[in-house]
């Protein structure tokens, strides 16, 4: 019996890229077929192509058998298959009936639409594939998880076989996307089947039936999760091994770079965000601060950053009292800030990137002559640093706009690097990169906490805080609930405190024996 | 690797000169001009009574009439502008100063016109660069037009190159203060510049009615007028009557040019570029972005300031009520036509001050009302403003690179 979905040989060609280069690709019926690949390997094009958005320049597309032409979406659609984009097409203000029913409106007489019967075959789909969705609420009511279901329901509604997910994860909470996968089987359980498109190795180890691996517009191979590990996948898609541990040596703290003494912060809704927060950074060491995202990591970054007056407590940095400075004064003493947003905070989206390498030391010499800039300075050290810290970019003075994500943080890292500093600020450094990207800037922070530079690190990824801290502290409601050893500590532990739970002497004595045994 | 390289060569030279020529944003903008040139002939031509006529005679005959009435237009429109060629050669065979003067005249009136345009323009061209939409410039061109005509005929005694200077600086320190406090409003309590400087332009308007009224009033004279300017405050003129060429067009390039510096060789440009491109990323990057906004916002006054003081000491010598027509206003489309760059000013305030001056010839040789050249600047504005219209019609492509683009909060943003 002929496949579900099959493709072969499907090449596209940009002006200067081959996007994709001889792909086939086959679904079975019933299957998550998982596409994994780092940003920029050519698995978002492809899956364009199935849907239509670009037509290959060579290549043919089969389904159940029947070659196929697929001009556009709604060719694809007459076809069997839909797509989640990464970015939701919804209208907040309709309702969940309304925005499934957009597009391919009932009518009844004179023109009316028919809500009530669009609304009916919502409910069955919602409950037949148990996704839970109120055909009735209004869009801009509903959590970011929901929400992707009810794009998942706009495909039901036409009938689709094949979903194609793209990078489905990247805007969930870690329990919206354990739902999420639970859904993802349910729905392959009821005879749909889905293309799963992702650059995270854990989630595919997770969820997927079979692995198909792209690196630069070429398939590299396939497997399934239970031949492979993640090791060998990780090594596949960037084209090297890949060290996923971070080698870490002892840490020797020097003197306290950063102290923070009864802070306290509002935020935007005029509530304590941080709320008498005590701690202290030394150099040459990692304080990780892990904790669900908002629960005042980010006010907490703010204030110290100087971008946020606290309303009460201290901070000094490198031994002066920064609590009432502006950012210019903290970022001169020696302090670099790796900003949670980093095209709203870190970059300025529209200038080259040598201007953002020098966004926060424009003025200095040998950048700055009194109030002339010095271009030819800012472009030697623009070079410089692309160098040094592997920026692709197709020149110095391309937009940083058009760069990719990982290379965008590479700006920001190898601008906030280059420059002497004794204090790192580093907010969710790795957010959204490839394994590739998060190699790197995770053995850059390592480098600079052995050059004697003290590093507050603050992540929502539970493993990225555990493996680069020396020391953990865990914000719970604009507490910190604990600080602890990060030898000491567990995964399970840390969890509960996340949560808000704080363990007992008991447990955090079996914590340790636990990881005394896995050590030897 | 090797074979995109292949790829590449391929494609012969030609191809690539238009597909980078198709790329480039003042293709369009040459391409909107010329669109909306031939859009405005056809307007013409419809309201023209003679092309029916001539339609119910034959169809060839109502073609050519068509392209007979755009034709007329735009001649007249072009002799307005620029003199009419055959005279400015007899005149120059005759070799009689009066008669060359008076044949070269309506190119350099055309200079006179575009010089305010090109400060105003300037003007809310640097509010663009930074973030805020100055709608005040008109305001701010009548502040700068009352203290430069006050320093213009209260200060007696001081020769024409320190007086020249002084009056110019008075009126740009009169427009500075009207562009200060819509600034320093933003800058410290969030208000909408928008709708401050609207408010300012009414303030500045009585304002300015009321001094010429009363207290600015020409003793000797019954109507409302100020006294006129010592001689030594005007701006130089290069030739005799009829042209009224004056000094004032070299300050505008010369202004221009050091905007253009301030803003793309400075750290000071810089900062107020990085405020207009993303505040919250200046922020981050230690830029004071409320001095930065008051800063541009003064700046800003002080170019529209200048725009009204060359006005009254290069033209009119003396203030009168409602003595500018509508430059501050014009000013915003022709900074967007000039893609918010100081030197994209001072062609499209060329262009405009060419149209200006043209249409007034225009309207006398072919009848055709003046607000033909409103249609015009409208229709070349809205295709500017919406370059796919543009490049749908021409089959462009896209540009690759993304340009600096201008980014003005709307309502209630932040």
């Amino acid at each position: 019996m002929a496949s579900l979905l099959e493709l072969k040989g499907i090449t596209k060609r940009f002006p200067g890229v081959l996007a994709n280069d001889r792909i086939d690709l086959t679904l079975e019926k019933g299957e998550i077929h998982a596409l994994l690949g780092e940003n920029g390997a050519g698995k978002t094009t492809l899956m364009n192509i199935l849907y239509g958005l670009y037509s290959p320049d060579e290549g043919e597309i089969f389904v159940n058998g029947q070659k196929v032409t697929i001009n556009g979406p709604t060719d694809a659609i007459r076809a069997g298959i839909g797509m989640v984009h990464q970015h939701f097409m919804l209208i907040p203000v309709f309702t969940v009936t309304e925005n499934i029913m957009l597009g391919e409106e009932d009518v009844k007489m004179a023109g009316f639409l028919d809500r009530k019967k669009a609304a009916e075959k919502i409910k069955k789909i919602s409950d037949t594939y148990k996704l839970n969705v109120n055909p009735n609420s209004y869009v801009k009511d509903l959590p970011v998880g929901t929400q992707q279901r009810v794009e998942i329901i706009k495909i039901l509604f036409r009938e689709a076989e094949i979903l194609i997910m793209d990078e489905p994860s990247a805007v969930l909470t870690p329990q919206e996307v354990d739902e999420l996968f639970k859904i993802m089987r349910i729905l392959v359980d009821q005879g749909k089947s889905i293309i799963f498109i992702t650059h995270k190795l854990r989630e595919v180890m997770e969820c997927a039936d079979r692995i198909t691996v792209i690196r630069g517009g070429k398939v590299v191979g396939s497997t399934t999760p239970q031949e492979a590990d993640t090791k060998k996948l990780a090594a596949m898609m960037v084209g090297r091994e890949v060290e996923l541990k971070v080698k870490k040596t002892k840490a020797k703290p020097g003197n306290t770079a950063l102290h923070v003494e009864n802070l306290r912060v509002l935020n935007a809704q005029e509530q304590f965000a941080v709320d008498g927060v005590s701690f202290e950074v030394r150099e040459g060491e990692v304080l990780g601060i892990a904790g669900v995202q908002g629960n005042g990591q980010t006010e907490l970054v703010r204030a110290l950053a100087g971008l946020l007056p606290p309303t009460e407590g201290k901070i000094e940095i490198l031994g002066k009292e920064t609590t009432k400075e502006k950012p210019r004064f903290i970022s001169e003493l020696g302090s670099a800030h790796i900003p949670e947003d980093r095209q709203k905070d870190g970059l300025i989206l529209a200038f080259p990137v040598s201007e953002n390498l020098v966004l926060n030391s424009y003025f200095h010499k040998p950048f700055a002559k009194g109030i002339r800039l010095q271009f030819n300075e800012i472009a030697e050290n623009g070079k410089k640093l692309v160098d040094n810290f592997d920026i692709r970019t197709p020149s110095i003075n391309t937009p940083v706009r058009n760069l990719s994500g990982g290379n965008q943080q590479k700006v920001i890292v190898a601008r906030e690097f280059s420059r002497p500093i004794k204090l790192l600020i580093a907010s969710q450094p790795t957010r959204g990169l490839d394994v590739g990207s998060i190699e790197y800037i995770h053995e850059r922070l390592m480098k600079k906490r052995e050059e004697g530079c003290a590093i507050l690190l603050i992540s929502t990824e539970l493993d990225e805080v555990i493996q680069l801290s020396d020391r953990i502290a865990v914000m719970y409601r604009g507490k910190i609930l604990d600080i602890v050893n990060a030898e000491d500590s567990s995964k399970e532990m840390l969890g509960l405190l996340m949560a808000g739970i704080k363990p007992s002497e008991e447990m955090k004595q079996k914590a340790k024996k636990e990881e005394q045994i896995i050590l030897t | 690797m090797e074979k995109q390289t292949q790829n590449k060569k391929k494609q012969n030279a030609v191809g690539i000169f238009f597909e980078e020529l198709s790329k480039s944003t003042g293709l369009v903008t040459f391409l909107a001009i010329l669109t909306g040139i031939i859009l405005s002939g056809l307007l013409v031509a419809v309201t023209t009574v003679e092309v029916y006529d001539a339609f119910s005679v034959s169809f060839w005959d109502g073609i050519k009439e068509i392209f007979k009435a755009a034709w007329a237009t735009y001649s007249s429109l072009f002799i307005g502008a620029f003199g009419d060629p055959t005279k400015i050669i007899t005149a120059f065979q005759g070799g009689d100063g009066l008669a060359i003067r008076r044949a070269i005249n309506p190119f350099f009136e055309s200079l006179v016109q575009a010089t305010p345009y090109i400060f105003a323009g300037l003007s809310v061209a640097l509010g663009f660069r930074v973030g805020l939409f100055n709608i005040g410039a008109e305001g701010q061109l009548f502040m700068g037009a009352m203290t430069g005509v006050f320093a213009g005929y209260a200060i007696t005694g001081l020769p024409a190159y320190i007086h020249i200077p002084v009056a110019l600086l008075a009126g740009a320190l009169g427009g500075a203060l009207w562009g200060f406090v819509p600034g320093f409003l933003k800058a410290k309590t969030g208000a909408h510049e928008v709708i401050i400087t609207i408010m300012m332009n009414y303030i500045a308007f009585k304002l300015t009615d009321f001094l010429i009224n009363g207290p600015m009033q020409d003793p000797n004279e019954y109507t409302p007028k100020t006294p006129w300017i010592q001689e030594s405050a005007h701006l130089t003129r290069f030739f005799g009557d009829p042209i009224r060429f004056h000094l004032g067009f070299f300050v505008a390039l010369g202004v221009a040019f050091l905007i253009y510096w301030l803003l793309f060789k400075t750290t000071w440009g810089f900062e107020l570029r990085t405020v207009g491109s993303n505040p919250s990323g200046a922020r981050y990057a230690g830029i004071n972005t409320t001095k930065s906004t008051i800063i541009a916002m003064s700046l800003a006054g002080s170019l529209a300031g200048l725009a009204g003081a060359n006005e009254v000491l290069g033209l009119n010598f003396r203030m009168v009520p409602s003595f500018s027509s509508g430059y501050g206003f014009d000013s915003i489309a022709l900074a967007l036509l000039g893609k918010t760059h100081p030197f994209g000013v001072v062609l499209s305030a060329l262009l405009f001050g060419f149209l200006r001056n043209g249409s007034r010839q225009m309207q006398l040789k072919s009848g055709v009302p003046i607000d033909i050249v409103s249609i015009l600047q409208a229709l070349i504005l809205a295709f500017i403003a919406a370059p796919a219209i543009i490049r749908t019609i021409y089959r462009l492509k896209k540009p690759d690179i993304e340009e600096e683009s201008i980014r003005v909060s709307g309502w209630g943003g932040k």
